[in-house]
């Protein structure tokens, strides 16, 4: 049947009906509708199932702070779970399930925990982690994680886009009921740049369905012509469907926007389905109004139990009634409201239940007049009915719940008063005070959150800070406007004084001052505290706090993780302030004393699309690519990132795989001749008069010393001692050397650099520049080396002329360059430096000139076995942080004689100089074709304290070498040089251990560097 | 997501464009320390709730250092200035005991 009212919704369009799904169900809205809305308007009040008792759960508000009616919207890729059905638009061809059930939302066998309750209690999680012990991983794991969990991710990519947007503002309001659209109109009128953002399609906040009129107008109209004046101004903008969703540090804000679409299941090319708001706003205006709050009563949670606010909604916005026979509870008088607009619209009033003993005002008298059956002193003791209401019982309020009667009625609403929407206040540190006269938490004015001035940067206003008639809000919104402004440093009055945006006067239909009861009956008994709901999506009833309590978990902050109350994706919004009032009636102290816990955003969850914005697939993080780049593509390169780099790994020739790639380019370079393409490698240029003195504090070894037109090995330790860096440094000129680092360090290296020059030796007069994409480095590499260089250019590349680790300019190919004859491999090589412009040009030209020398490519992997057949280290294979040059066997890279660089004073410390530390050897496998894994570990077969194997060393690198047909790995082994030729296991999987021999970590030609 | 203004050039940076380089201040020590003098070098660092001096870098801006004075606990700023300081400049705790009569905190 139809719920929908023949008359009335402010929010639809009645001429455009809208077709959509519901568990496969075809039903049919309206444009306007939410999805909630719809629902209601089709009678169906059952929306889900609660994440615990798996209890059927019907709508129960109208907002963002829903936690009952939980979907999963459209299917496949595009598919979102977890959706709160009160904020989906409707659209044409939507298509919803409910979530949290099984089969079916109808009948959910999970649904039989409920009957378990009584196992289920607060803090069951903690109790099933105790004991026994083995029943957690076999019984209670396997059983909690197939019943909860909410919706269903998709497997597939999100075929849509999300983008973020970057805003600077001086005033940020957020919310644009009468208070947000004041206090806007006012900073605006003091000159600030101000953004308005509500999280709602329409705007105008609660006023317009509460019957507020200003300045003789009925609210809907005053707000129309206010937002239309500030979308009018330069200085504001105005955007809806917009939620703020967290407040940090110096008033950076985030909010996201939701972008409705004409049909769920395709993605919009054109535009991102949701855009993520990065705001900086020097003030904050908080106007996000006030969440009503249930009351505790048994059976408060069965559908059809709705806030009163939520029922007027739907009956005012949509044209929805949510029964025909309702019930009304209240401690306050904004139910009336309710009571009187769903009379107006036809809906038959059974009754109105008021817990007050005496309660007066123009909102009782109205409904008085209009008939309603006002009974005082009276609240609701039960619900009937499972899946749906089908009565109350009532009950005198101050009593136990014993004697009642029957009211016949097929839907509830309740009010028990209203709570500030203050979380965007509290995420950056402001905090709360209770009110006991207004019963509820307000932002503490004398602790605001502060901005970087020390000033607070977040001013609330409206039914946000207490103000909860209308009659007050424009004066403080005005106030609240221009107090931004000046904290804003805006104090002028520029541009015109808008009427529009300047309301003389509000009038509210109700005043709203609640006598609080936090469990209604006041004395219910344990069967109707057991079944009072407090947090309806974690289900935490008022018994599971009075336990929690008797248990010891006391403090709020103890109590809300024990019960799980508040930590469901609605975070609380209708049960911490209701939780805590039990809290403290339980321990019997004043809610001012228990607190509150904190709020922390995000205030409505948020995709990972939207946090991740453009930044995924190419554009997670940009790589660095060689000049060369294109024509390694071009000719096989298998890549491998190298830091921000990519690499050929390998060149791929038709047919060939990877393994027998690199051993072609390894003998190849060995027997012929290689060309490598090395400009990755980091080039930092240091110079200035201190420059010497400077290298000298960085590198372990001595550079000042370095002649002219020669090369050095150089070390870089931290101030730990440990290896953090190494490379070739050149001597350019009396001031000028050349640094190469790792292809990894280029960036952090010349950081660390500068990091010294600026905070410790900031007399000294040295200037680095980090060269790295300036130049490309070519190696050309092999017995032919020489031919080849001899072929590109007039370098005098002998013996005699160009000793190794002597570099000279010249001119090779037509380019200018520099050349340095050192080597990574132990072969004739030689490096060249050429502008990076002039890169591919001389790339290929090498290749021509070595043609038919049988030049080849090679890549990082030969490279990589090459340098180890040698036992050179590579920093991040042999280092990890915490490995010195004297583990590392580098003794003669490390000066004695200088009094200080940095690393010297730690390699003094005494643990650095223990026997026992792990140090470099090389490890022959006793089956050379036997390959170690990299990072295996080796054990002596004994055990630890807590039943582990000891370890006495690792592998760091670990290859097969065609060149000498057997494996060959480098490893770092305790005590490892003392330990020659002794044989140590290396335990691998499936219960194998590989055993090899410690020897010298120099695999191939002991005169290392004799032929290079 | 502080706000910190560069001394160096001048730029309101967002922490995004930021580098965080610890506690400032620190005297380094050299070859001839003792081992408890290293020790506090290397790993010991104030974690004050409230006035604290921090070394930081315009990593995505001028590249350089400068150190900030802040309230850990409020995030207020009391000043930023230049690394090439050994101490806080009197500017800068002049402004400190004006909004935080009470601190007492070791001078770094």
């Amino acid at each position: 049947m139809s719920r929908r009212l023949s008359e009335g919704g402010r929010l639809i369009d009645r001429e455009v009906p809208l077709g959509f799904l519901w568990n496969n169900r075809r039903l049919t809205g309206f444009r306007g509708d939410t999805l909630a809305s719809a629902l209601l308007a089709n009678d169906q009040q059952l929306a889900g199932r609660s994440f615990k008792y798996h209890r059927p759960r019907g709508i129960v508000t109208a907002g963002p702070e829903e936690p009952n009616a939980l979907v999963q919207l459209g299917h496949g890729a595009s598919s979102e779970p977890n959706l709160r059905a009160t904020t989906v638009e409707l659209a044409d061809g939507l298509r919803a399930t409910s979530q949290n059930h099984w089969p079916s939302l109808e009948f959910d066998i999970g649904a039989a925990t409920g009957y378990l309750a009584p196992l289920f209690a607060a803090g069951f999680y903690y109790k099933t982690f105790m004991w026994p012990r083995v029943a957690w991983k076999h019984v209670f794991e396997p059983l909690i994680r197939r019943s909860a969990g909410l919706g269903i991710p998709p497997t597939q990519p999100d075929p849509d886009h999300y983008e973020h947007y970057h805003a600077h503002v001086d005033v940020l309001v957020v919310g644009s009921g009468i208070a947000g659209l004041v206090a806007a109109g006012a900073a605006a009128d003091a000159g600030a740049r101000v953004l308005v953002l509500e999280q709602n399609p329409e705007f105008g906040g609660r006023a317009p369905v509460d019957g507020i009129t200003v300045d003789g107008l009925a609210a809907s109209e005053w707000i129309d012509d206010c937002v239309a004046d500030l979308a009018w101004r330069d200085l504001v903008r105005v955007r809806n469907r917009t939620t703020v969703l967290g407040v940090y540090d110096h008033g950076y804000v985030f909010a996201c926007e939701h972008r409705p679409r004409p049909n769920m299941d395709k993605s919009r090319a054109d535009a991102p389905r949701q855009r993520l708001w990065r705001i900086r706003a020097r003030q904050i205006v908080m106007a996000t109004g006030a969440i009503e709050r249930p009351l505790a009563f048994a059976g408060n949670d069965v559908p059809g139990v709705m806030l009163a606010s939520a029922a007027r909604d739907y009956a005012v916005n949509f044209g929805v009634g949510i029964g025909d026979r309702v019930v009304v509870v209240t401690n306050n008088d904004s139910a009336y409201l309710t009571a009187t607009a769903l009379a107006e619209a036809g809906i038959g009033i059974a009754g109105i239940l008021d817990i007050r003993e005496s309660p007066a005002g123009p909102a009782l008298d109205r409904a008085r007049a209009v008939g309603l059956d006002v009974r005082t002193g009276m609240s609701v003791a039960s619900v009937f009915g499972r899946r749906q209401v089908l009565g109350v019982s009532a009950t005198a309020s101050n009593g136990d719940g014993a004697r009642t009667e029957r009211i016949v009625a097929n839907a509830v609403v309740m009010s028990g008063g209203w709570s500030p929407s203050v979380h965007l206040w509290s995420h950056c540190g402001g905090k709360l005070a209770w009110d006991a006269n207004r019963g509820c938490f307000l932002p503490d004015a004398d602790r605001p959150p502060a901005g970087a001035d020390g000033v607070g940067m977040v001013i609330p206003v409206g039914a946000a800070n207490g103000t909860m008639d209308a009659s007050g809000i424009p004066d403080e919104a005005v106030r609240a406007g221009r107090e931004a402004a000046r904290r804003a440093g805006h104090r002028g009055r520029r541009g015109r004084q808008s009427s529009a945006s300047h309301p003389a006067q509000a009038e509210d239909a109700a005043e709203s001052q609640p006598e609080l009861a936090w469990m209604v009956p006041r004395q219910a008994k344990r069967s109707l505290r057991s079944r009072a709901f407090l947090d309806y999506q974690n289900d935490v009833k008022v018994t599971d706090i009075e336990l929690a309590v008797r248990e010891g978990f006391q403090s709020v902050e103890h109590a809300k993780r024990y019960t799980t109350l508040g930590m469901a994706t609605d975070q609380g919004k209708l049960s911490n302030v209701n939780g805590i009032g039990i809290l403290a009636t339980s321990m019997g102290q004043e809610i001012a004393g228990v607190g509150t816990t904190t709020f922390r955003p995000p205030y409505t969850p948020l995709t990972l699309g939207a946090i991740a914005g453009e930044a995924h697939g190419p554009l997670f993080k940009p790589v660095r690519k060689t000049p060369m780049d294109g024509w390694h593509d071009d000719h096989g390169a298998h890549w491998e990132p190298v830091a921000d780099w990519r690499r050929p790994y390998c060149y791929l020739r038709d047919g060939e795989t990877v393994k027998a790639a690199i051993n072609r380019e390894i003998l190849n370079t060995r027997r012929r001749v290689g060309l490598l393409d090395a400009s990755t490698l980091g080039k930092i240029l240091v110079s200035g008069p201190d420059s010497g003195r400077f290298l000298d504090m960085l590198y372990t070894g001595r550079m000042s010393t370095l002649r002219q037109g020669r090369c050095r090995y150089g070390l870089m330790c931290n101030e730990n001692g440990f290896l953090i860096d190494d490379g070739v440094i050149a001597r350019l000129g009396e001031e000028t050397f050349l640094c190469h680092t790792t292809s990894g360090g280029s960036d952090r290296i010349h950081a660390w650099m500068e990091e010294w020059l600026q905070t410790e030796w900031w007399t000294w007069k040295v200037w680095t520049v980090n060269l790295t994409e300036q130049f490309v480095q070519v190696g050309i590499v092999g017995p032919e080396a020489r031919t080849v260089m001899e072929r590109l250019g007039n370098i005098d590349v002998s013996d005699e002329a160009l000793r190794f680790m002597d570099h000279v300019d010249g001119e090779l190919a037509g380019f200018p360059v520099r050349l340095f004859r050192i080597s990574f491999s132990g072969e004739l090589s030689y490096e060249i430096q050429l502008p990076a412009a002039a890169g591919l040009e001389f790339w290929t030209q090498a290749l021509e000139a070595g043609a038919d020398l049988g030049i080849q490519p090679y890549g990082t992997e030969a490279l990589h076995v090459m340098r180890a057949e040698k036992g050179f280290i590579m920093i991040g294979d042999e280092t990890d942080g915490t490995v010195t040059p004297q583990d590392l066997g580098l003794d003669w890279a490390v000066s004695r004689l200088k009094s200080d660089y940095l690393g010297k004073r730690a390699q003094a410390r005494s643990y650095l100089n223990a026997p026992d530390r792990w140090r470099l050897v090389g490890l022959a496998t006793e089956d050379p074709n036997a390959v170690l894994p990299d990072g295996a570990y080796a054990t002596d077969g004994s055990r630890q304290q807590d039943g582990g194997k000891t370890m006495i060393g690792r592998v760091t690198s670990s290859y097969w070498s065609p060149t000498i047909n057997r494996s060959i790995a480098l490893g770092l082994v305790e005590r490892g040089p003392d330990r020659m030729g002794e044989v140590i296991g290396f335990p691998v999987e499936s219960g194998r251990t590989i055993r090899a021999k410690i020897v010298d970590p120099v695999f191939l030609g002991q005169d290392a560097g004799a032929n290079a | 997501m502080l706000i910190l203004t560069c001394p160096c050039c001048g730029a309101e940076a967002d922490e995004t464009e930021l580098a965080s380089g610890g506690e400032a201040h620190i005297q380094r020590q050299g070859p001839e320390s003792t081992d408890a003098a290293f020790e506090a070098y290397l790993f010991q660092r104030k974690n004050p709730s409230g006035v604290h001096f921090e070394r930081w870098r315009h990593a995505f801006g001028c590249g350089k250092w400068f150190h900030a004075a802040r309230c850990t606990r409020t995030l207020e700023v009391f000043g930023t200035y230049t690394a090439q300081s050994l101490k806080p400049p009197k500017w800068i705790l002049d402004r400190i005991r004006k909004r935080r009569p009470d601190w007492a905190g070791p001078l770094p």
